[in-house]
């Protein structure tokens, strides 16, 4: 399946883009799509443990199940105020 | 920016056409308004500021906005809340945020008012990018986690000091 991906901050210049597509398998983690993505650009694997997911803009832990045409997104500390 | 009372803006934040906003959404009697505004400051952390530019999940922004609503009214029901962040770049001086809270009397006021800027800080899905004399740095602050009860009662705390 495939899910969108949006980062931000720090994150989004990691990766070069705000978005991207990324095919995972059908029993997939919000915390699987993570660890793909930190696997392809090891420049994210420091935040590992600071950053927070969202699933369809709504917060969400690592173990929660993504599904086929989800946007999940990344999210380093805010810093927002 | 319109008369919503929870909102995102790249627009200069009118603190004036907030209260307005609340005060008409107000249904109980309002006998205090308490402000917050959050300016661009041009020193951080003895970093001369240049600008600032501000980063959301708009989508997720509003919803965590929406949130810190419905907890400030579970805590102080006599209380009716705006909050306008800015975002894009803003210059040293200029409102990042503004929030206005009505209620009957001044004490949910001023406690709504400090609950609602520390659970933005903990939990809104917003960024700063930094710019100073000689770079750029992200500020990374709180990792959010609006199901956080240690973040919410230290917000609750503050609030009510």
């Amino acid at each position: 399946m495939r899910v969108t991906v949006r980062l931000f901050a720090r994150l989004r210049e990691i990766v070069g883009a705000p978005e991207l597509t990324r095919d995972v398998p059908d029993d997939a983690t919000l915390g699987v799509v993570w660890d793909r993505l930190a696997a392809d650009y090891p420049a994210l694997e420091p935040y590992r443990t600071s950053i927070s997911g969202a699933v369809n803009a709504d917060y969400a832990r690592m173990q929660a199940q993504v599904h086929d045409g989800d946007e999940v997104a990344f999210l380093p500390p805010v810093s927002g105020g | 920016m319109g008369a919503t009372r929870l909102g995102l803006t790249a627009d200069v934040l009118s603190v004036d056409s907030l209260t307005s906003t609340v005060l008409d959404s107000a249904d109980g009697p309002v006998g205090a308004v308490a402000t917050f505004v959050g300016l661009v400051r041009g020193e951080n952390l003895g970093r001369k500021v240049a600008f600032l530019e501000y980063e959301s999940y708009e989508a997720l922004a509003l919803k965590a906005f929406a949130r810190i609503d419905e907890e400030a009214r579970a805590a102080w029901p006599s209380i009716t809340l705006g909050l306008h962040h800015r975002t894009g770049r803003l210059e040293i001086g200029e409102a990042s945020i503004a929030i206005v809270v009505a209620s009957a009397h001044r004490g949910e006021a001023f406690a709504a008012c400090r609950y609602a800027i520390e659970r933005v800080k903990q939990i809104a899905p917003i960024w700063k990018h930094e710019h100073f004399d000689g770079g750029e740095v992200w500020i990374e602050g709180a990792t959010a986690d609006p199901d956080d009860e240690m973040a919410r009662g230290e917000a609750r705390r503050r609030a009510c000091a």
